[in-house]
């Protein structure tokens, strides 16, 4: 047999019927819900009266909408008749739900691989871009729209056509203060947002074998921001001693059959790929964006870039408009922008390893006397009790930060947390697009660590001068 | 779902690349638990002055003249003409519901994103990819060209100018025949049940941990 990316043998092993050369029907292993994008598609069913083919394979959560404060009841009204619909669905269908309340409800992309529902050789769906995560343990995982769902939950399966391949190779140690958001942020300014449409991406090289799993996650969290629906990367050790024990893996003998499979989800020496592009680690540096896409980012001792020296008259127009945006000026130095905000949370960095190194920053330190607000939104109830095991959440709240409950918070800005008209934001979420995280807000993104250490000092620093 | 068969309307011109579905569809708007409604909001920050609010009405709100579907000449576009990564971020399937309330039957743009552009299909709006420089050409014609129009033929694959210039684009033959006749996907999925069992039968064998009880 020809050697197999490990796209390849994901998709096969899930084709139910070839349905043209490309587009085949796709078996779905595991749906993981959420209350923003499946209140249509459950209604759907009803009024079909379809029922769901395989409840089992559902795992849902409410995370978009619920409050990071301590509240029993959701505040705004609409926001509460989404979360109680999902409630409600999930009763009615007998649907496994992490609701609010439950020590395990936390942000989709965290409590699935938190749990263990997400396993290497499954496929993964949900109706959230940023599914592309669960793509860390070697699942072909893929963000689809509400009519998508409804189509997995009634029939297991999704009409799918196979992508192009690419293998992003990052190569080398990272350099200290440098962290998986930064390669990830490094790879989306190189490639561009549309850089990886069509394909789907494995990250690979010696850089990405030696990340944790959360930070395969972080990076796996953020190819669709380079256009990738789906990101992965091959199964390891790292992926095996993550996944032991997790109370939806498989135990005794079914575990040991499930590691030996698992083992051959990598890709075939000499497998070919459509597209291949290497990274050097050692030349990547702490990054900050500076507009209203994650491809607009610079190395944080770097300046703003100059619309004037930009050829394309579309991207200079892409870039006056962030500028304007922004309210940044061409050629300023990113570490002269001034913030009012903090984030450190959503599905891309709120795991227990990007708290630690927030934390590492702050210990000892407070933030500067212009931050208004700094947030602390951990990626689930349970990362949020690990974290209070180690005595982080009292490290943040000495530092000046508000220690909330998970959610998907200030990333987006669908509960009570967002930005204000003109607000400016240091962001360890993972879009930086016009009012994102509230209307006429201003998004910086950056790693937990760059986030701390613009905490500290008011504007973005180098983390590295603090570290030493 | 909806039909796509053929379609001539006016053009409206939104000259901006990576136009994200956070733009099309603000948050706050995501709360609805209805697939319909969101037309009054669609491009909500880009249209309004103001902050828009869900179920708000929307008839007495400041509107941005400058905004290209707030200038006159674009009143009843059905056509959006826009540029490269249309749709890109987060996965909405709003966005092309609001695009659809609105009246926007049809995109053509050099690329979308990926889910965006699939879930435009399940609704009956039709992203059309044809190069950068027909694209460009377009939008000069319809900067120099009040009312202009365009037909786009699905079954023909081509967008036709009001002069007979036709540029062909492609699209893949099973979301086309599935617009084309405006065919339930879940309805066509079903017919295929028994694949589906057998298929769960040899992945139970394969993989029984993924078939046991969960947790």
């Amino acid at each position: 047999m020809n050697p197999q990316t490990l796209y390849e043998k994901l998709w096969q092993a899930h084709v139910v019927r070839q349905e043209t050369d490309d587009t085949a029907l796709l078996y779905i292993d595991r749906h993981l819900v959420h209350e923003v994008t499946s209140p249509q598609a459950f209604e759907g069913l009803r009024i079909a009266r379809r029922p769901l083919w395989r409840v089992a394979s559902i795992l849902a959560t409410t995370d978009h909408n619920t409050p990071t404060t301590d509240q029993d009841v959701i505040a705004d009204p609409i926001s509460r008749l989404q979360v109680s619909t999902l409630d409600d669905n999930c009763a009615l269908y007998g649907i496994n739900e992490f609701r609010m309340g439950d020590v395990r409800q936390g942000i989709v992309h965290v409590i699935g691989p938190e749990q263990g529902a997400t396993l290497p050789g499954m496929t993964v769906v949900c109706g959230d871009s940023h599914t592309s995560t669960h793509g860390a343990f070697a699942a072909l995982a893929m963000g689809i729209g509400t009519s998508e769902v409804e189509h997995v939950l009634a029939t297991q399966t999704l009409l799918s056509r196979k992508a192009k391949t690419m293998q992003v190779v990052v190569e080398g140690a990272l350099p200290q203060g440098v962290t998986a958001k930064d390669v990830a942020l490094s790879i989306i300014g190189h490639m561009g947002t549309a850089g990886g449409t069509g394909y789907a991406i494995e990250f690979a090289g010696s850089t990405i074998r030696e990340l944790s799993m959360e930070g395969r996650m972080t990076l796996c969290n953020m190819a669709i921001e380079a256009g990738a629906r789906a990101g992965m990367i091959a199964v390891d050790d790292t992926t095996i001693h993550y996944l032991e024990g997790r109370p939806f893996a498989p135990k005794d003998a079914l575990w040991t059959q499930a590691v030996t499979y698992w083992r051959t989800l990598v890709s075939d020496a000499g497998a070919v790929f459509d597209k291949v592009v290497t990274f050097n680690a050692a030349a990547i540096e702490p990054l900050v964006t500076w507009g209203t896409s994650p491809e607009m980012v610079v190395g944080v001792n770097a300046r703003v870039p100059d619309p004037l020296k930009e050829a394309d008259p579309t991207k200079r127009e892409g870039i006056e408009r962030a500028l304007q945006y922004m309210n940044l000026t061409a050629n300023m130095p990113i570490s002269d922008i001034v913030i009012d905000k903090v984030f450190i949370g959503s599905c891309t960095n709120s795991r227990i390893e990007d708290l630690r190194s927030a934390a590492a920053v702050l210990k000892g330190r407070h933030v500067a006397a212009n931050i208004t607000q700094a947030l602390v939104v951990p990626g689930s109830g349970l990362v949020k009790l690990a974290a209070e095991a180690e005595g982080l959440d009292k490290i943040f709240m000495a530092a000046g930060f508000e220690w909330r409950n998970p959610g998907c918070s200030m990333c987006l800005g669908m509960n009570e947390d967002h930005l204000s008209p003109g607000e400016r934001c240091a962001s360890t979420s993972n879009r930086n697009f016009e009012g994102r995280q509230g209307p006429g807000g201003r998004t910086h993104l950056v790693s937990p660590q760059m986030a701390a250490a613009a905490a500290v000092a008011g504007h973005f620093v180098d983390v590295r001068t603090l570290l030493n | 779902m909806k039909k796509f068969t053929t379609l001539t309307g006016l053009v409206a011109p939104m000259d901006r690349a990576n136009v994200d579905t956070d733009a099309i569809i603000p948050k706050q708007f995501l709360k609805s638990i209805r697939r319909t409604g969101f037309g009054p909001h669609l491009f909500d920050a880009l249209r309004y002055l103001d902050e828009g609010q869900p179920e708000q009405d929307c008839s007495t709100r400041p509107i941005n003249p400058d905004f290209v579907l707030n200038v006159a000449r674009y009143q009843g576009a059905e056509i959006l003409l826009t540029r490269e990564n249309f749709g890109c971020g987060s996965s909405r399937e709003h966005a092309p519901w609001a695009l659809e309330d609105f009246g926007i039957r049809a995109l053509i743009a050099p690329s979308f994103a990926d889910i965006f552009y699939n879930n435009c299909f399940k609704n009956g709006v039709l992203p059309v990819v044809l190069p950068a420089a027909v694209v460009e050409q377009l939008f000069q014609a319809v900067a120099a060209l009040p009312g202009y129009r365009l037909t786009i033929d699905l079954e023909k694959q081509t967008v036709v100018t009001t002069d007979g210039v036709s540029h062909s684009f492609a699209v893949d033959e099973f979301r086309k025949y599935c617009l084309l006749n405006g065919l339930d996907e879940i309805g066509l999925t079903l017919r295929h049940a028994d694949d589906i069992r057998a298929y769960e039968v040899l992945r139970a064998q394969r993989e029984p941990w993924l078939f046991g009880v969960s947790q």
